[in-house]
């Protein structure tokens, strides 16, 4: 998305009282803010952050999904979780992308979180330990991915918006898979609604996690919103993460592992809501900087392959620029254009 | 059910050969999605899924039909996940552990370009549902070997490092080619009565194909009459190698572990 | 890292089907104009939405500059003679 071509005396426009008011102004008319468009260096720098972190979220959340696809109990199911894990990847690829307009490389952001440098969501810190963990992942996760990604569809900045609509529409599957999952172990043996109990239990509270700390705790929301990067807290939208859950745990009869949990019906501005516990905010913190339970191991299997993949992708470049000092060839140039 | 009408041996040599194709699809398809979050480039984490998902689309094809052929009341999922080990008859070279990315590309491309020319003549078979399956498979082959062929072009004429690699994963893959073109009383069956090639039938084409990339990538595969009469056999006979013992272990994990449940 | 190791990136349009535009649907890294191709088609028609991919490398795309947008777009805005609406014609002439 154009990054090479971005002008680099953009990149550093002197950020006058007038410029900055003149940039809130364009985002307050809900116009759309595109690559090569002069901007603050701030909501340069908050979107290659955020930008990054959703990339790399997705990246690294192949990687609990991909431990089960040689162990799916059936066909329908295999394909269905490949296709499934296969899509993360895609999402972190047009997010990249979408990052790579603002002037980092992909090499870059990888390198970043190899290092330890770059967070990603902390979910994917958690291990799969059963196959209903596919179910509760696709059901919980992706249901508080969509909650969060929605909004970022109309995010101010245009390539991560139009990279949120494509993302959007393509996990539209994802959450109905994990839930179907989920459907046909509740329909089952007692072992198999077990399983799926104890996923529900492992699942919920990291869940909620995934929207991040608490308003009252959070330090970029205000920036974000003002920006128009964010369009709602993160309190605001587990709370409808939660409103929407609760119905969709009663279905399958399972009980969400929260003994606070209840309803009230002054929440929400009177439409009524679900109360619930605390979160375990030092589980969170822990987790956030990296003493999760498979902190260790996601970033070393990412390492992993950025590191034994090195050499394919010099392979290519090397033969890209063989070929380059060799074309001669006039039925090359055919090829391009049809 | 067409089945019921065949003689035996016919029906018998029919569900056979469905289910060697089934498995090779089946085991290959398996290998291929361990790549899945561990690829060289995000490319190919979407790349080699997709090509993963039609083996497995074609391998659910083959078992559902061979159940049906077979008319014991086996689905697809009984027949992919309710054997033993004997019983399964891929062929060795799908079961291999993946190796290095040279070695996954390059048996998938050696994989790729022989069922591309067995499916356009299984276009032609006179059971209507694997001509339909054959000339879908088809143009998924035609797809792979474009993509596999691109990349052992560009190891064997890259780096020092990915020809070496190359060379070795050729090295390592020779001695399981013979087997995609042995041929037994069942291929020659069906080979017979038009319902699936001889694979050994596909032996010239597959070559000059194969010769043709090989050129480009700068690599050498040994005579043709050493593919034939050498190398490594028994897939066909359910007798595998040690790894496979190990996949079935993870594929038939929750099947073996909760028997007879709905999943 | 060297800068020698970076892949380049294109930017890959999609004909949804023919009788239709290439529209530009995202972008994506690989080291030459075949594997940027095959790349597209595994990344952006997973889902059947193309009949038919171009790839461009990124860098030899050509954008106008934002900071001359008033200059290159404003003037055209007020040239309301090139639109039909701009000239009267009686409603008893018909559809022209």
């Amino acid at each position: 998305m154009y990054s090479q071509g971005l002008n680099e005396s953009n990149l550093a426009s002197a950020e006058t009282p007038e410029f900055l008011a003149e940039f809130q102004a364009r985002i307050d008319a809900d116009e759309k803010i595109e690559p090569n468009d002069p901007m603050p260096q701030a909501y340069r720098q908050t979107l290659i952050r955020q930008i990054g972190q959703h990339a790399h979220s997705e990246i690294v959340g192949m990687l609990p999904e991909a431990n089960w696809l040689t162990r799916a109990p059936t066909l329908r199911r295999k394909t269905a979780l490949l296709a499934k894990v296969q899509d993360e990847g895609g999402h972190g690829l047009y997010l990249y992308s979408a990052a790579e307009t603002l002037g980092i490389s992909r090499e870059q952001m990888t390198e970043e979180l190899l290092a330890g440098k770059a967070k990603y969501s902390s979910i994917f810190n958690y291990p799969t330990l059963s196959w209903a963990d596919m179910g509760a992942i696709g059901w919980l996760v992706d249901g508080a991915a969509i909650m969060n990604q929605v909004p970022l569809c109309r995010c101010s900045y245009g390539p991560y918006a139009r990279a949120m609509v494509r993302i959007c529409k393509e996990e539209s599957f994802h959450q109905r898979q994990g839930y179907e999952l989920m459907i046909s172990l509740c329909n089952g043996t007692t072992a198999q609604k077990d399983m799926a109990q104890d996923s529900l239990n492992r699942w919920w509270w990291p869940s909620l996690m995934m929207f991040g700390p608490s308003d009252s705790d959070s330090l970029h929301s205000d920036q974000s919103r003002l920006w128009k990067i964010k369009r709602f807290t993160n309190d605001e939208l587990r709370q409808k993460f939660v409103d929407a859950t609760v119905k969709q745990a009663q279905h399958l009869g399972l009980e969400i592992p929260d003994p606070q949990l209840a309803w009230n019906e002054n929440k929400n501005d009177g439409a009524g809501g679900y109360d619930f516990g605390e979160i375990d905010w030092d589980e969170f913190w822990r987790v956030v900087k990296g003493h999760g339970p498979l902190n260790r191991e996601r970033i070393a299997a990412r390492t992993k392959a950025w590191e034994e993949g090195a050499w394919v992708r010099e392979a290519a470049l090397a033969y890209a620029e063989k070929q380059k000092s060799a074309n001669t060839d006039p039925n090359n140039l055919a090829q391009k254009v049809s | 059910m067409q089945s019921a009408a065949l003689p035996t041996a016919e029906s018998d040599a029919r569900f056979i050969q469905l289910v060697r194709l089934a498995d090779d699809h089946l085991i290959l398809g398996h290998r291929l999605s361990e790549w899945c979050g561990h690829a060289p480039m995000l490319e190919e984490d979407l790349a080699m899924p997709n090509i993963a998902l039609d083996l497995l689309g074609q391998a659910r094809a083959l078992y559902s039909h061979a159940g049906i052929i077979e008319n014991k009341d086996r689905d697809e999922d009984a027949l992919a996940y309710r054997r033993l080990e004997r019983e399964y008859t891929n062929l060795l070279m799908c079961e291999r552990p993946n190796g290095d990315f040279a070695h996954t590309m390059l048996r998938q491309l050696f994989f790729s370009v022989f069922m591309k020319h067995y499916w356009l003549s299984g276009e032609s078979s006179s059971d209507p549902v694997v001509a339909a399956l054959a000339s879908k498979a088809q143009k998924e082959s035609d797809y792979h070997v474009r993509h596999c062929a691109q990349w052992v072009i560009r190891l064997g004429d890259g780096t020092d490092e990915s020809a070496a690699r190359l060379a070795k994963a050729l090295q390592a893959l020779t001695p399981y080619l013979h087997e995609l073109f042995e041929s037994d009383s069942v291929t020659q069956t069906n080979g017979d009565v038009g319902f699936l090639p001889e694979p050994s039938t596909m032996q010239t084409r597959w070559r000059a194909d194969i010769d043709t990339i090989f050129d480009l990538a700068k690599l050498c595969l040994p005579s043709v009459e050493n593919l034939l009469t050498q190398g490594k056999s028994g897939g066909r006979q359910g007798l595998h190698s040690e790894s496979m013992g190990f996949l079935l272990a993870e594929l038939q994990f929750l099947q073996r572990t909760y028997p007879n449940m709905q999943w | 890292m060297s800068t020698s190791s970076v892949t380049p990136l294109w930017e890959v349009f999609i004909r949804p089907r023919n009788g239709l535009a290439h529209r530009h649907c995202g972008s994506l890294h690989a080291a030459d104009a075949q594997m940027a191709l095959q790349a597209a088609r595994d990344v952006y028609t997973r889902r059947g939405e193309g009949q038919s991919i171009w790839v461009v490398p990124s860098s030899n795309i050509v954008a106008s500059d934002p900071s001359a947008s008033a200059a290159f777009f404003d003037p055209a805005d007020d040239k309301i003679y090139r639109h039909p609406t701009f000239y009267d014609i009686p409603d008893d002439v018909g559809h022209m």
